[in-house]
């Protein structure tokens, strides 16, 4: 079988070892890194969202893929950077300001790192203006927000008027979630995207990507 | 531990004997079945022939109760072991020989056809929770004197599950043998490896019709297992009291239980029954009673008391559609079941007083008995002690959704029920259509039809029940059968 596609398949099934000594063979055997990426790793974690999308499979599987991405990832950072390939996306997280509620947050972050994204995980309780400065320093596409309550999820405007304001709204685009909310919440703050679980965060979030 | 409900007390269950006994001592059955009348009496019981009628002695049924098979194991097409009728042991099977089908989308109901009949077997050989096929409904494009044979002959061809069955005519018991035998290649081999139980019901109040009293015989004779379905109608065709109806459910199954051991002791059997209360508003029998499913319970509790494997119809609803009241009778039903240990709960997609089959309701159901499957495994322990390292895990890493520990018990601590039973939030269930339980148990239909494997009964043994088939059908003069055109 094709190095690349064992590669796909040890990583869909979890086996984080195999995609280690896998994704060392490729690297040794002069595969470019890219194409171990996309081809290998990518392709599989594509193959594993489609499942856990379609109920197939469940967050675990998901994660223990993930996990096994790293383990390819880790090798090919280096390379990556030396040949000038950036992530897929880069995501600030965090929840907003007043918001201390952060599962639902640490999960998006975890499922969209397994997509192969590089995510900047602030924290809890993150102001407009830490949201917005860090977006700026890290060259970030996106900016996602979580909130649980009706009362915190209000201060999201607070970055999208910020965004506006600085005339950055095109280029960091903006994602929104948390129990609370909904797609007309999204769009009545001017939020680009608005996600209902974690899952459907990697996919708005791609979707945000192809059409920026 | 393994949660159990229980509603007597064992002085409750011995007095309910002692009186069940009674009764079938001093009141006797009526019997209009010559044959065994004639059985009865060389056993020593006072029949009456020229009345149809019988007394049984004390004696004669604690000789029964003794001879009748304890345990027994069921088998399917290919010859696993697929049920173990012991202890409290549970297993699901469908609600058996409905004369209605409801169609989707809508409200009618209608007779159903040989299609649908295999669309339902296509469907129950792939529902986890559901462990044998019954013969659901009565096709109606078929003669009415091969309606019965006609069934298990598809569910035989189609589902490799065993099957719950019943004849409606003493004539149809042969073919509905030989199909077994076909598939066992013996006698001998059938007795030792069962493929079916029989449904017998006896008629409340204390009577044994020819075909019913000749069908435990057969089915005792060629070691079939039988079900008894005692059918009392609390406050109707039995007293008002749930005692009451407990005391002649109890004299009707065990007058049943001597026929099957005088025939053959030993002979396998379930402790079952059908009763209901009856509903003097409208004139029904509600299976979705809460009564009806004490009744159930309780007579079950009577059953294991004698060390018989049980039966029951009751995870099954009144309702007319697939809507609340058939979710929740069928739950609440399937539920205590399970808790109860009945051994062969049946009921699933049954809807209108065990009249109307629904394959949408099917495979809800199907999700139901998974839930009370996993309910009745109870709480254990699984490397939880000492909870420290779990909790240090879970604040070293944030959560535990990859722990080892999650991933060795996760499967097995917590069933994720199939398609049907929502558990999206509102937007998912929004972004997926908003689609009712309704539509989205169509739609499981309509993907287990896509996905059907045909049955791995070898092509020879199955040319050779279509046979069987088409002679049976030939006597009625049906010289060709619907599912030869499907």
């Amino acid at each position: 079988m094709d190095l690349l596609q064992q590669i796909s398949d040890s990583l869909q099934n979890g086996d984080e070892k195999q995609v280690f000594e896998l994704t060392r063979q490729a690297i040794e055997q002069k595969v470019p890194a890219k194409q171990i990426l996309d081809d290998g790793l990518i392709a599989g974690m594509n193959i594993v969202g489609e499942q856990f999308r379609t109920h197939k499979i469940f967050i675990p599987h998901v994660l223990f893929a993930a996990k096994a991405m790293y383990a390819g990832m880790d090798q090919l950072k280096p390379l990556l950077i030396k040949e000038n390939i950036r992530p897929i996306g880069k995501i600030v997280l965090g929840t907003i300001e007043g918001d201390l509620h952060d599962i639902g947050k640490n999960l998006v972050g975890i499922m969209l790192k397994g997509a192969g994204f590089e995510v900047i995980d602030l924290g809890k309780d993150v102001s407009a203006d830490t949201f917005v400065q860090t977006a700026i320093a890290e060259s970030a596409d996106i900016i996602g927000m979580s909130a649980l309550l009706t009362t915190t999820m209000l201060n999201m405007r607070k970055v999208t008027d910020l965004l506006r304001a600085r005339d950055l709204n095109s280029s960091i685009r903006t994602i929104v979630g948390g129990a609370p909310l909904s797609e007309a919440f999204a769009r009545e703050i001017g939020a680009d995207a608005y996600a209902y679980d974690a899952a459907n965060a990697v996919d708005r979030v791609k979707k945000l990507l192809e059409s920026a | 531990m393994r949660p159990v409900l229980k509603f007597m007390e064992n002085v409750l269950i011995e007095r309910i004997l002692s009186e069940a006994i009674d009764i079938l001592c001093k009141l006797g059955v009526e019997l209009q079945n010559k044959k065994v009348l004639s059985m009865l009496s060389e056993h020593g019981a006072a029949v009456d022939d020229h009345k149809m009628h019988v007394h049984f002695t004390q004696a004669l049924i604690e000789k029964a109760l003794d001879t009748a098979a304890k345990p027994f194991k069921l088998f399917d097409v290919l010859g696993n072991e697929t049920h173990f009728f012991a202890h409290d042991n549970v297993y699901f099977t469908p609600g058996s020989a409905a004369i209605h089908f409801l169609d989707y989308p809508g409200k009618n109901i209608r007779p159903p056809l040989t299609d649908d009949y295999i669309k339902y077997a296509k469907i129950i050989s792939q529902l986890d929770f559901i462990a044998s096929q019954s013969t659901a409904f009565i096709p109606a494009d078929v003669h009415d004197k091969i309606s019965d044979s006609y069934r298990l002959f598809l569910s035989l061809l189609l589902c490799e599950k065993p099957v719950v069955t019943g004849t409606f005519t003493i004539e149809s018991f042969a073919v509905m043998k030989d199909f077994q035998v076909a598939v066992r290649e013996s006698e001998a081999a059938l007795k030792e490896k069962p493929l079916t139980i029989f449904s017998a019901c006896p008629t409340s109040p204390l009577k044994w019709s020819e075909v019913t009293s000749q069908n435990v015989v057969d089915c005792a004779t060629y070691g079939i297992p039988v079900e008894f379905i005692a059918m009392p109608l609390s406050g109707f065709m039995a007293p008002v009291t749930l005692v009451g109806t407990l005391v002649q459910h109890t004299a009707e199954t065990l007058s049943g239980i001597v026929i099957s051991q005088l025939t053959n002791p030993g002979a396998p059997i379930l402790y079952g029954g059908s009763p209901a209360i009856f509903d003097v508003r409208y004139e029904t029998t509600p299976m979705g009673a809460i009564e009806t499913m004490m009744i159930d319970c309780a007579y079950s509790e009577i059953g294991k008391f004698l060390g018989l494997p049980t039966q029951a119809y009751i995870s099954l609803s009144d309702a007319k559609l697939l809507d609340a009241q058939a979710g929740f009778e069928s739950g609440i039903g399937a539920t205590l079941a399970a808790l109860a240990g009945i051994n062969n709960v049946a009921g699933p997609g049954m809807l209108d007083f065990e009249n109307c089959q629904s394959l949408e309701k099917l495979v809800l159901d199907n999700e139901i008995c998974g839930l009370c499957l996993r309910l009745i495994r109870g709480i254990e322990p699984k490397d939880d002690f000492p909870a420290l390292p779990h909790l240090q895990e879970l604040l070293k890493e944030g959560h535990l959704l990859i722990a080892d520990h999650t991933r060795r018990y996760i499967g097995e601590e917590i069933l994720f029920p199939g398609p049907i039973i929502d558990r999206a939030n509102h937007s998912r269930w929004q972004d997926e259509g908003s689609k009712s339980l309704e539509e989205r148990a169509h739609i499981e239909v309509n993907n287990l039809l896509t996905t059907y494997q045909p049955s791995r009964l070898s092509d020879e043994t199955k040319n050779e029940i279509i046979k069987l088939m088409e002679a049976e059908a030939r006597r009625y003069g049906q010289d060709s059968l619907p599912f030869r055109n499907i």
